[in-house]
């Protein structure tokens, strides 16, 4: 089972790592990151891998909203399924 | 793989532009309920609908938190209690509907619909009673809602049924006339009513229906006119395309969570139903739809034929995007659940009138409109005739939800909160119709070829 992690904000030091330390704490693999930083605004979405994580989909989408709001980014977390279903036939 | 802009994009439509599951709608049978003893009957109901409802609510909430989706609404639409409580021996249907919405507080649903009767063709004494028992059952829960079908292609118009429906309107109002007539909100008058409608005040669970469904509504009139604007001044061909991408895309968001539902709650999935149901915030109107689309104000000449226009490629997108779409699927226009229709009004543009003609290609009909408190009982069965010959005629779902407020006029305003929205009072034709509607009988079933 997969997710997406998009994380939008101002640029500083450390998104990446915070967020990523959060995921492996949690067992969430990581497959693929895509970051991009226009006029100082961080743009990132990562395609991680949900099977074994320790915790349910739904404690670690509420924990990466808190994380997020901790590093002063807004941080979300949403299974694959809703972006597969709206964009591909 | 998903790419960021598309990832982008898809989360835009929820953040700025309001894109939504309005609903998640249980259906559920309570025909199996049937007792001649009223509270055994009572009782039975409300343990079915807690023990089938009992994670309704938390599935939902855990499918929005996971998907990053809002799931705005669940509620419950149960069968039409006119047929379900027909064998109990009771003057009155008060209690069953108190019971329906203690149901629907224990298991935190925000409306439950059902208390309901279908009449097309004449009312048995059971429908006689929930009729009668309606404005007082609406006066005295908060949250059930109430229909009754009045008239169909097949059997026509029940006239003596139109006529009880103006003093049924006008003594909920008056009952509830300290929150000014909002027990009006939660009532609404079908032509054709279908069976699987998610939406309120309308939904009912049909008794064609299994014995417990999921039905999804889906709404985003904001994606819509967010889309429109790209192709601004583009012809109508790119306009009907843009429209129906959409609907498509909303649709496919709202299959995926009903399959989940449906999945998780052990209960079939029934339809989805892809309505542009607009609320009062800025950016989620279906008249700023009508607006991007060329038009000065709703109700601008050209309206119904832009509304037609929308209505139809809504489906189209729909329904490539989901084999089961239902319910209503189209564009709602409700008034005062819609600031750009509430703006229209205000400025002139929009009136009673044009508002009917609207409902000739608008999913529904002449919906959460504020009328003037004095409005006689005759001339809303009246409005509501008008509007049931035109779904009757057209085979098409028609429903009137007025509001007649009382103790306000027009240049008055009243405030309903929350997604009801608020309204000004809309001027109604005084000319007499008393007459005709105290006709009584039934309109016949229109003639069904030589269309034209």
């Amino acid at each position: 089972m997969r997710a997406i992690v998009t994380v939008i904000g101002k640029d500083k030091v450390g998104i990446i790592a915070k967020v990523c330390v959060y995921l492996a704490e949690r067992n969430a693999n990581v497959l693929e990151i895509t970051q991009n930083i226009v006029k100082g605004y961080f743009n990132m979405m990562m395609i991680i891998d949900i099977t074994n994580i320790k915790c349910t989909p739904g404690e670690l989408a509420g924990g990466l909203d808190e994380l997020g709001a901790q590093i002063g980014v807004v941080a979300k977390f949403q299974r694959e399924e809703i972006f597969e279903s709206m964009h591909r036939i | 793989m998903i790419t960021i802009t598309e990832a982008r994009q898809t989360n835009e439509m929820i953040q700025e532009e309001n894109l939504d599951v309005r609903t998640i709608t249980m259906g559920i049978n309570i025909l199996d309920c049937a007792d001649t003893d009223e509270k055994k009957f009572c009782k039975k109901i409300y343990d079915k609908i807690t023990t089938k409802a009992k994670d309704l609510v938390k599935t939902g909430e855990d499918i929005a938190r996971e998907f990053g989706v809002p799931v705005v609404n669940k509620r419950i639409s149960v069968t039409p209690v006119a047929i379900a409580a027909s064998a109990c021996r009771t003057d009155n249907y008060v209690k069953i509907a108190e019971t329906l919405d203690k149901a629907a507080k224990e298991v935190g649903v925000n409306f439950i619909g059902g208390f309901s009767a279908l009449v097309q063709k004449g009312m048995t004494e059971s429908d006689q009673k929930l009729v009668d028992s309606a404005p007082q059952a609406l006066a005295a829960t908060e949250r059930v809602c109430s229909s009754i079908n009045v008239g169909s292609s097949r059997s026509g118009i029940d006239m003596d049924a139109v006529a009880q429906m103006g003093h049924l309107i006008k003594k909920t109002a008056e009952l509830t006339k300290e929150q000014d007539s909002l027990g009006c909100a939660k009532f609404v008058v079908f032509c054709n009513a279908v069976e699987d409608n998610p939406f309120m005040a309308g939904a009912f669970h049909g008794v064609g229906e299994r014995d417990c469904a999921i039905n999804v509504g889906v709404s985003g009139p904001g994606v819509v006119k967010k889309a429109l604007e790209e192709v601004r001044g583009a012809d109508f061909e790119t306009l009907c395309e843009t429209v129906k991408k959409t609907a498509f895309r909303i649709t496919r968001v709202g299959q995926l969570v009903a399959r989940e539902a449906a999945t998780r709650l052990g209960v079939p999935f029934g339809i989805i139903d892809l309505s542009l149901a607009p609320t009062p915030a800025v950016g989620d109107s279906v008249a700023e739809i009508l607006q991007t689309m060329g038009l000065e104000q709703a109700g601008a000449p050209g309206t119904t034929a832009a509304l037609a226009i929308l209505n139809d490629n809504v489906k189209k997108g729909g329904i490539m995007a989901s084999s089961y779409v239902g319910g209503l699927s189209g564009a709602f226009i409700p008034v005062s659940e819609d600031h750009g229709m509430i703006e229209a009004v205000e400025a002139g543009a929009l009136t009673l009138e044009k508002l009917e003609a609207m409902t000739c290609v608008c999913s529904v009909g002449l919906d959460m409109i504020a009328i003037p408190g004095d409005t006689s009982a005759e001339t809303i069965s009246a409005l509501i005739a008008d509007e049931m010959a035109i779904g009757m005629v057209n085979n098409k779902t028609t429903a009137v939800r007025v509001i007649p407020v009382c103790g306000k006029g027009v240049g008055d305003t009243v405030t309903f909160g929350g997604l009801l929205g608020y309204a000004p009072i809309m001027s109604v034709n005084k000319f007499g119709c008393a007459d005709f509607i105290k006709r009584g009988g039934r309109i016949p079933a229109p003639v069904h070829s030589f269309k034209n």
